[in-house]
């Protein structure tokens, strides 16, 4: 039967590692930029404007994009029994994302951007991830066409969700006209443009960062915990419930704009249908926990996996709350946002990637643990407290902004705020926002620390591990 | 205006979506006969992993059904393309009945100041409070949010008035704005005094606010280009006239920088200053009113300066 090939998923969980500390670490420095706007050095390349999608694109696609690649090549092989489909393909697709985000980094710094958030990078760049892409999944949906197990485990239906519609998102919304090299139009315009870049953005959070991790989740919280998953039926009912629901959801980012006012209505009404499903998720992996909740004391993987899921519930409820128009109206264009984002981006997302790959790259080096598993506990604390600091802080500031922004003077009706004044008032929340950052990439640093260890003490030639046939009853005939 | 085919095309993919999820919801909340028992883990994968079909918590199933009822009943009542709902609402008729009881209750307030000269109203608290939040909020992006301008935009806080610091003048100000125009002198200058006529002028200007100082040979060849072209502006002594915005050049104020390159550069190249006109945006008793509040900002202990028509 071979063995698997999980040297593609080695590369990718370290540059998870890699991307992680990058990504955060511009974060970090952008933060720093709104309490010391001095610190972009006059320099084009380092102001704000270039740098934040930078941080956006290192953490969502090269962060969170190599620890998708990493864990779904990973899963899809020990849950299908079966090698990958190509080696060359992996390898392929492995260096071929890389070269995209180093294609990212060097082109965003240098102003070389299509304005849409999430999706700023010019097209050349978007023609080699849809190629990239694409390769990715023939090698995840070919490895499940050639699985020996009759059934494919639900984990793969979300990394499969995920691939699929990611292509249709990334097309639908790049397609664009050139005009130079490094430049490009939209092929849309005006409130159809925007309703179009939401659609793709709001789908990007809904696939790209939940759907896909919920995949990790179904195969690392089981796993883990040494227990079954919850129910099965449940992973049925929200996983297609998850998928038909989100794809609504895009007009919320857009309520009160000059979009039709009944795309709005659609928006809200499906985000608050979205919930139900969203949580569907946590519960089928928090109730996987049953029986065996002590383990949390001991294992601070698990604690990264349950925490995460913790995160997971509450941005999923504060997301549909937050697209309740009433809601928006105070809420948009504030860094309310900015924390609710952040909730999901690193409570949710680093979290279960974080957990995911301490649970997996000792198995991928053939040794029983990490280097250390006081350090991952340490690395937990370091990443809580910071993200509970960010979103606390940036909660106050959002909701003070709004209040701010809209107060009027109950006698005579006229704005009590400038601008400014709001912009003063935020001004502390942006430096524990700062301190809350540096304390999450300070664990990031723990965890590139621990990562180079316990690379140290796997032996210079790992050997491949041998294909495990399926059990006797669940094999294909 | 939407077709209505695309309306029923909206409404048939929403239907079709919200009935999927019912569909779903309830062909998954009861066990058939057949399906494995809630503890029955029937698969293996990766040697370890196993499902339960456990039953969907209630509280779940319930949250489910109440968003969905609620969706359809928010678009019932908000409509869906072409269709009103029957609440009849859109997003425009809510910002006109916000606008139009804002509206009321500012024309209750205004009314009280309505036509009073700015330097009166400086005295009444509740006004001057009026004008600062008209102020922060439309102003400030030039003036600054404590009046005290900044490069190319006036400091209120001074007793420096370009066109004239009486109420009157002040109130025109406000209400139709200015047009301040320095030519660029450049090529003029050194077509008539050589390639070093514009220094030479900036010298002369330097001293002029800097009386007693010994002129050098550069300000007293700038004087004669000065008397020649500017005095038509800013007069023989470089005093300036408020009816032209042109400045007095005796103070050590300077709008654009006072530096050698500062002011060679205004000379060269010229300057444009424009203070739109606010009155068509904020209406009449509004820009008295942020006027009185500018007024507050000089303070006015100083006799009050030349005085311009309006």
């Amino acid at each position: 039967m071979g063995n698997y090939n999980d040297k593609v998923v080695r590369q990718f969980a370290v540059m998870t590692v890699v991307w992680g500390v990058v990504g955060m670490l511009v974060g970090v420095l952008i933060a720093a930029q709104l309490y010391w706007p001095a610190l972009n050095f006059n320099v084009p390349w380092l102001s704000f404007g270039r740098l934040r999608p930078l941080h956006t694109n290192a953490v969502i696609f090269a962060f969170g994009g190599s620890a998708l690649f990493a864990t779904s090549l990973y899963t899809v092989q020990r849950t299908c029994h079966v090698r990958l489909l190509s080696d060359r393909l992996a390898s392929f697709v492995f260096w071929g994302w890389q070269l995209i985000i180093v294609a990212a980094a060097i082109s965003l710094p240098l102003g070389y951007t299509q304005g849409k958030e999430y999706a700023e990078l010019e097209w050349p760049i978007d023609i080699a991830i849809a190629i990239v892409w694409v390769a990715y999944a023939v090698l995840f949906f070919g490895t499940i066409v050639k699985r020996t197990v009759k059934h494919i485990y639900v984990a793969n239906w979300f990394y499969g969700a995920y691939i699929i519609t990611i292509t249709l998102l990334h097309v639908v919304n790049n397609l664009a006209i050139p005009a130079g090299g490094m430049k490009s139009y939209s092929v849309y315009s005006g409130s159809v443009d925007a309703m179009v870049q939401w659609w793709y953005g709001h789908n990007a959070v809904g696939f790209f960062l939940t759907t896909a991790f919920l995949g990790m989740m179904y195969y690392f919280v089981p796993k883990q915990a040494g227990r079954p998953i919850y129910s099965y039926r449940l992973s049925i009912v929200h996983f297609w419930a998850l998928i038909a629901v989100y794809m609504w959801a895009g007009p919320h980012h857009l309520m009160y704009t000059a979009l039709p006012d009944w795309a709005q209505s659609l928006g809200m009404v499906f985000s608050l249908i979205l919930l139900a499903p969203s949580w569907g998720g946590a519960i089928n992996g928090i109730l996987t926990l049953s029986g065996v909740w002590y383990k949390l004391r001991t294992d601070p993987i698990l604690k990264f996996l349950i925490v995460s899921l913790s995160f997971y519930m509450m941005s999923t409820f504060e997301g549909p709350m937050m697209s309740i128009k009433t809601v928006n109206s105070l809420s948009h264009y504030t860094d309310w946002t900015i924390g609710h984002v952040h909730s999901g981006a690193l409570g949710w997302v680093a979290m279960i990637s974080i957990g995911s790959i301490y649970a997996m790259l000792p198995r991928l080096l053939n040794l029983p643990q990490m280097y250390s598993v006081k350090l991952i506990d340490t690395h937990f604390w370091m990443h809580t407290i910071g993200v509970v600091v960010y979103i606390v802080a940036m909660w106050i500031a959002g909701v003070m902004q709004g209040l701010m922004w809209r107060a009027t003077d109950p006698d005579n009706g006229t704005l009590v705020y400038s601008f400014v004044e709001a912009l003063n008032a935020t001004k502390p929340y942006y430096l524990f926002r700062l301190g809350g950052g540096l304390i999450v990439l300070g664990g990031m640093f723990v965890m590139a620390w621990n990562v180079f260890k316990t690379y140290q003490l796997a032996a210079s030639a790992v050997t491949a591990q041998p294909v495990l046939p399926p059990d006797v009853a669940d094999a294909r005939a | 205006m939407m077709t209505s085919g695309w309306t029923w095309y909206v409404v048939v993919l929403v239907a079709l979506n919200i009935a999927g999820c019912l569909w779903l919801l309830m062909a998954n909340v009861k066990r058939r006969p057949g399906d494995p028992s809630p503890e029955d883990t029937s698969h293996v994968w990766d040697g370890d992993i196993t499902e339960y079909n456990k039953p969907l918590p209630k509280w779940w199933i319930n949250l489910f059904y109440i968003t969905i009822v609620f969706g359809i009943g928010y678009l019932a009542w908000y409509g869906v393309g072409r269709m009103h709902g029957f609440g009849h609402w859109s997003s425009k008729s809510e910002w006109a009945l916000d606008k139009a009881a804002e509206d009321a209750r500012l024309e209750e307030t205004l009314k009280l100041y309505a036509g009073k000269p700015i330097d009166a109203l400086a005295k009444d608290p509740g006004a001057v409070a009026l004008g600062r939040t008209i102020f922060v909020n439309n102003c400030a992006a030039c003036h600054g949010s404590t009046g005290l301008g900044a490069k190319g935009f006036p400091n209120l806080a001074d007793e420096v008035w370009y066109w004239g610091g009486s109420p009157e003048s002040v109130l025109e100000t406000i209400r139709n704005g200015r047009n301040a125009v320095m030519p660029a002198w450049g090529t003029v200058l050194t077509a008539q005094g050589g390639p070093l006529a514009v220094d030479d002028v900036v010298a002369y200007v330097q001293s002029l606010s800097k009386p007693g100082q010994s002129e050098d040979e550069a300000a007293e060849r700038g004087e004669k280009q000065f008397s020649t072209l500017c005095i038509a502006c800013h007069g023989p002594e470089g005093k300036g006239n408020p009816i032209l915005g042109a400045r007095d050049l005796t103070t050590a104020r300077w709008l654009y920088g006072g530096s050698k390159e500062a002011l060679h550069q205004t000379i060269a190249d010229g300057r444009n200053g424009v203070m739109p006109a606010w009155e068509p945006v904020l209406g009449e008793t509004r820009v008295r009113l942020v006027g009185a509040y500018v007024w507050t900002l000089s303070k006015h202990d100083a006799p009050a300066p030349r005085e311009a028509a309006p």
